[in-house]
């Protein structure tokens, strides 16, 4: 229609120039407020404690928190997604343990690494599919469904191993690579969690695979009637997650040198939902993303070894822990401006 | 200013809002708007979405705080910082979209945080004795059962909830924000009477729609707001829809809907219909039979409740099909979720925006490309320089008003949300598209752009199923209009023989028709 002429140039226009602004704003707001915030938190926590003690600094100490971070970092990476798409996985850290058990068994009974690391990725898919397939078709909670097996893995990992350490996996050059090689002076902990971080990263920023989740975790009667296949994404997330928590268990085997069924692996569902909230992550899904959550995995590591070198109790560790994630909610909750009335969503 | 004295009481402004402005990041919704409303009048608001009417009334509730301005209540200075202290001085807002609490009952819903009791126990029956007067005095009897659960409200009866919940303490300036999007005619008209009621009690009441006759129904004078200001107010006697528009869009509407009629496609017996329904059963729709052929618009009209948009959802399979089957282009279809419907080249914008459409903490871009990302992508790479030529020419075309393509959803204003979930459909451009309340909230200017794009995509050989509760819509666009109620058809009038009468009586119940035309 004609008439529209005029009105036409003046969106258009207002359209096509995003941000009438400095520079600096624009770069400061595709870092994002989140990010840059946790990015002043790490910066002054490592002057607190660099001032303190100053071996915080070293060249090795910086080795450590990249290796003891990596394995958590990579479950807080794919419990993002889980996340992102409305749900949760309070199983990691069985899955973790359960696959760290049969890495080593299977390592032991076959005298093959590779057989051993390939059946503990397999039983992590089979246990993401087992989730994702109880929470679509028998339509039951993420979180209760999660917490049965978070339960029931745990369980069967301590009676295939009779709840001992099993095998010795310290003389295999596989397993001994992932635990202490390194490439570039690099550890491969922390290449395994770089590359996995990566891949999530670019799949969500940049394919329609990422649109989607997103989509879901916003608004699923929307994104379901927009076409999206609901229940392929959820059980295609749910194995992701199986399948990066089997590659935890297997890190998990290389760096204590056996399979445990419990030890080390205990917890990690904790620490990687802690670090995905306090990297930003929406607790009802739709808003989020790695960059925060690597950044909330660094903080919380740095903060754990601070504690350490400076002969913190460790109980005190786990209440530094809690009480952070309780400030990072609150303050998620403030910035969404969400009213102060009504129960918390 | 004078307070007293029985003269001054009928000249002195009930509320006086004085040069409130208000902005939002980058956005400059509101600049020193300053408004009058006396008690006993009612005064309608108007503008083109976006102009600021909604983030006005946000002001008056206490949901908003203004930057700078004030109101004056009865001649006091007065401010809120929350909507309960506004609530206690009289003021209440009907919003656009109600909040309901959806696990209790109707009942509840209204007397929420006042229900009767004996001791700390809830007396339900007081309540329900309660709620059914109130319900009866309302005229909303027929349409609401105060024992309905929050969650099975449809839109209009929601509505109705938040009007009760208003009036069950003294109110002293009542505002409506586009109350009639959702209601059937003859909701209108009870809502009319109410609105005439109140008044007459001396109630002042804003009234906030895009519905032209509305206005002159049921206002007394008319304020125009453009672009976040004020850019006049008439009185309802001394001016006429063209002037009305003018002032809204700030320049001549030549016409607001021009009617292509578009040749007949002819019903030859080989000639297969893009869309078909046959034999249709669900749980609240039956023995549904109707085609749609490429480059038709079929209409379907019917009261609320009448089971249009149950059978929308059941054609794209959002809802179980009992029996018969859903056929596009001669191939029946196995439904089993909207995706499949969508394969096969059916898409679907719902009526309820937010809750079924939009992605409200995204930007207008994810939301625009969210049907067309496959499409979009090579390698699965989201290609995002075409996105984004997409996302803005059709900001431009249905003129969403928005600082950027990057703007959250949630921060447009109702109308504007509205045109991104239709940008989303037009952009994939289906095989048949279904369309359930198009335009609703969207105002005059961009109605008319997009009934040009209807006819346009049923001109290049889309078939239009449009579900419309606004007569002169449906009449104005469909080639046919089929009519329902209670979950069946009731009747089918071409384009020639369909009028607003017509379609009414097919859309009564007997025992309702006469209801019906004394409303
Ligand atoms: N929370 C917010 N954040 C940013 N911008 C906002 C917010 N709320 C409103 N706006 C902007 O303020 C302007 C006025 O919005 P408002 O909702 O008042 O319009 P309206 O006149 O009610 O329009 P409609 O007829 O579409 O309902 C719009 O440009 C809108 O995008
Ligand atoms: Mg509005």
């Amino acid at each position: 229609m004609i008439q529209t002429d005029s009105r036409e140039l003046a969106t258009a226009e207002t359209a096509t120039k995003p941000y009438a602004g400095n520079p600096i704003r624009r770069v400061l707001d595709a870092i994002g407020v989140q990010n840059i915030s946790l990015i002043i938190a790490l910066v002054l926590l490592c002057a607190i404690i660099g001032s303190q003690n100053s071996n915080f600094f070293l060249i090795s100490n910086v080795k450590t928190i990249g290796t003891t971070v990596a394995i958590v970092g990579i479950l807080a990476v794919v419990q993002t997604v889980v996340m992102l798409l409305g749900g949760l996985d309070i199983s990691v850290g069985s899955a973790a343990g359960l696959t760290s058990v049969i890495s080593a068994m299977v390592f032991m009974s076959a005298k093959s690494a590779a057989l051993g690391i390939a059946v503990a990725l397999v039983v992590g898919v089979a246990v993401g599919l087992l989730n994702g397939i109880v929470i679509v078709y028998g339509r039951v909670n993420a979180v209760i469904a999660t917490l049965a097996t978070y339960a029931g893995l745990r369980g069967l990992a301590n009676l295939i191993s009779n709840g001992r350490a099993q095998g010795y996996t310290g003389t295999d050059s596989t397993f001994t690579f992932l635990a202490r090689g390194s490439l570039g002076g690099i550890p491969i902990l922390v290449w395994v969690l770089i590359i996995i971080a990566l891949a999530v990263h670019l799949m969500l920023r940049y394919t329609d695979i990422g649109r989607n989740i997103f989509a879901i975790g916003g608004n699923p009667t929307a994104a379901r009637l927009a076409g999206i296949n609901l229940n392929r994404y959820v059980v295609g997330c749910y194995v992701l997650v199986g399948l990066v928590a089997a590659v935890a268990g297997v890190l998990l085997t290389a760096r204590t040198g056996s399979g445990q069924p419990t030890s080390g692996s205990q917890g990690l569902e904790l620490q990687s939902i802690t670090a995905a909230a306090l990297g930003g992550v929406a607790l009802q899904g739709g808003k989020g993303g790695i960059s925060g959550t690597v950044l909330a995995v660094i903080l919380l590591g740095v903060l754990q070894n601070g504690l350490t070198i400076l002969g913190v109790n460790s109980f005190w560790q786990d209440i530094a822990q809690g009480a952070l994630l309780i400030v990072a909610v609150v303050i998620q909750q403030r910035r969404r401006g969400v009213r102060a009335y009504g129960l918390p969503r | 200013m004078q307070l007293t004295g029985a003269g001054a009481q009928v000249t002195a402004p009930r509320l006086r809002a004085e040069t409130i402005s208000k902005a939002f990041s980058g956005v400059q919704a509101l600049s020193e708007v300053s408004l009058d409303v006396r008690a006993g009048e009612v005064l309608a608001l108007m503008g083109e979405n976006g102009a600021g009417k909604s983030t006005l009334l946000r002001v008056l509730s206490g949901d908003h705080q203004p930057d700078s301005g004030r109101l004056i209540l009865d001649g006091a200075a007065v401010s809120f910082a929350t909507p309960a202290e506004a609530h206690r001085a009289g003021l209440r807002v009907i919003q656009q979209e109600p909040e309901i609490v959806p696990h209790v009952s109707v009942a509840e819903n209204v007397y929420l945080g006042e229900l009767p009791r004996r001791g700390r126990v809830v007396n339900k029956r007081a309540l329900f004795a309660q709620v059914r007067t109130d319900l009866e005095r309302y005229g909303f009897a027929q349409a609401l059962d105060p024992a309905t659960l929050g969650a099975d409200l449809s839109p209009a009866q929601r509505q109705m909830v938040e009007i009760l919940r208003a009036l069950a303490s003294p109110v002293r300036v009542i505002a409506f924000d586009e109350p009639t999007s959702s209601l059937a005619d003859h909701e209108v008209a009870a809502l009319f009477d109410l609105i005439r009621r109140l008044r007459d009690d001396g109630v002042a009441i804003i009234y906030v729609s895009h519905r032209m006759p509305e206005i002159f129904t049921i206002a007394d004078r008319v304020a125009v707001l453009r672009d976040g200001r004020f850019v006049g107010e008439r009185s309802i006697a001394v001016t006429d829809t063209d002037e009305l528009v003018r002032m809204m869009v700030g320049r001549d509407l030549s016409e607001i809907f021009v009617r292509t009629p578009r040749s007949t496609v002819d019903a030859g017996e080989g000639d297969v219909p893009v869309l078909e329904l046959r034999e249709l059963e669900t749980d609240d729709v039956h023995g549904i039979n109707l085609r749609v052929r490429a480059g038709e618009v079929v209409g379907i009209g019917g009261l609320m409740g009448a089971g249009r948009s149950e059978l929308a959802h059941a054609v794209v399979g959002d809802l179980p099909i009992r029996s018969g089957y859903v056929a596009v282009s001669g191939k029946q279809l196995r439904l089993r979720s909207p995706a499949d419907a969508l394969r096969a080249g059916i898409g679907f914008a719902p009526e309820e925006r937010k809750a079924q459409a939009l992605l409200l903490r995204r930007s207008i871009r994810d939301n625009i490309s969210l049907a067309i990302l496959a499409r979009l992508s090579r390698a699965r790479i989201v290609r995002r320089g075409e996105e984004r030529d997409i996302a803005r020419n059709f900001v431009r075309q249905l003129s969403i008003r928005t600082p950027s393509i990057e703007q959250e959803v949630g921060n447009l204003s109702g109308g504007n949300q509205q045109k991104v979930v239709l940008a989303r459909w037009l952009a994939r451009r289906p095989k048949v598209l279904i369309l359930d309340e198009p335009t609703r909230g969207v105002d005059v200017g961009a109605k008319a752009e997009i009934y040009s794009i209807i006819n346009q995509l049923a001109e290049e050989g889309m078939a239009l199923l449009v579900i419309s509760s606004e007569l002169p819509e449906l009449l104005g666009l469909s080639d046919r209009v089929l009519v329902m109620q209670e979950g069946r058809i009731t009747g089918e009038l071409s384009r020639g023989e369909a009028t607003e009468e017509g379609v009414l009586a097919l859309a009564m119940a007997d025992d309702l028709s006469t209801t019906g035309e004394s409303a």
